[in-house]
């Protein structure tokens, strides 16, 4: 399109955070920790496709 | 006319002994690293864990970034800050550098929790952490490449950090031609160099034995032993 958005030029959004006493931690952060978390309990409970059966 | 440098064999009719630096270079590669360990047929059966998988995950998410940031590079932000295609491979450069960490975070947690580094593997293990911290420099001074006030505030919050450790003066945050430099040229090719030894050493010593195979396991004790590499044990 034309030009640069106006997003672009203006202030970045605050953000949304979460605090539990001194924790603190932004949303995004949040989301990746907990998916990475997420994924490492399912790469060790979901059985792995079995090609041909090995020795 | 006879020919100087023919390995010889030697007396036990073992490997041969080469006399000259390449032939000594080539033994060496040959002996650490036969093609059949290089590019291999098949893993042993405790491979079949999706666990296994993140190591390569990371590989594909950082060739998507390496060849979206080529991209990126040869139009220049003139297209890509501007233009909707090319904020879009913008986007992708960004949130395959997303899924380059979590593969590379979730990859390290398997990688510590079966103690991975054991056997001779500690260069594995060190050049893994390498390509961690270097990969955290990379994708700092890409943020600095926004140029937006997102960029600015990182550059103004890292510059009293680097200007405490007395490194201020040569990477400089706020110097974006420099910045620039690094994040398109020597940062990548260190990443990629560390990835690839990483890599090669992975092929080097075999994927580690959970941690609650014993010593009985027909696979490991079918392994031949490496004396380069002892207590080494693959299928
Ligand atoms: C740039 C990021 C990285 C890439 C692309 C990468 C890639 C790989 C690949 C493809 C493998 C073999 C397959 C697998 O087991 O997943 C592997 C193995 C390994 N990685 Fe990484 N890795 C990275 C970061 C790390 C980090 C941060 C660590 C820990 C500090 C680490 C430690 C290891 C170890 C110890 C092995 C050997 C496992 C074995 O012998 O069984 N890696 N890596």
């Amino acid at each position: 399109m034309l030009g640069i958005q106006q997003t672009d030029a203006g202030m970045p959004d605050p953000g949304i955070y979460f605090q539990w006493g001194d924790f603190l931690i932004q949303f995004g952060n949040l989301v990746v920790i907990a998916t990475m978390v997420v994924l490492f309990i399912l790469a060790l409970v979901i059985p792995f496709p079995g090609r041909r059966s090995r020795k | 006319m006879t020919v100087d440098h023919e390995p010889v064999s030697t007396a036990d009719g073992g490997e041969p002994r080469f006399s000259t630096w390449t032939g000594k270079a080539r033994g060496w590669a040959l002996r650490r690293l036969p093609p059949d360990k290089l590019l291999p047929e098949g893993q042993p059966s405790y491979v079949s864990s999706w666990i296994y998988v993140f190591g390569m995950g990371a590989v594909a998410a950082l060739v998507y970034i390496i060849g979206s940031g080529i991209v990126l590079a040869l139009n220049g932000p003139t297209w890509f800050h501007v233009s909707s295609l090319g904020r879009f491979i913008n986007s992708t450069h960004l949130w395959s550098v997303e899924l380059f960490f979590m593969f590379m975070v979730i990859h390290l947690w398997g990688k510590f929790w079966m103690a991975a580094w054991r056997g001779g593997r500690v260069l594995t293990w060190i050049t893994g952490m390498l390509a961690f911290v270097v990969s955290i420099v990379t994708a700092f001074t890409g943020y600095l490449l926004q140029t937006n006030f997102d960029s600015q505030w990182i550059a103004f919050q890292a510059k009293d950090a680097l200007n405490a450790v007395g490194i201020g003066a040569w990477f400089n945050v706020a110097d974006l031609g420099q910045i620039l430099m690094w994040h398109i040229t020597l940062l990548p090719l260190a990443v990629a160099v560390v990835v690839a030894l990483h890599v090669v050493l992975v092929r080097m010593h075999g994927v580690v034995p959970p941690l609650e195979a014993a010593a009985s396991d027909a696979q490991l004790s079918s392994a031949t032993p490496n004396p380069a590499t002892e207590s080494e044990h693959r299928k």
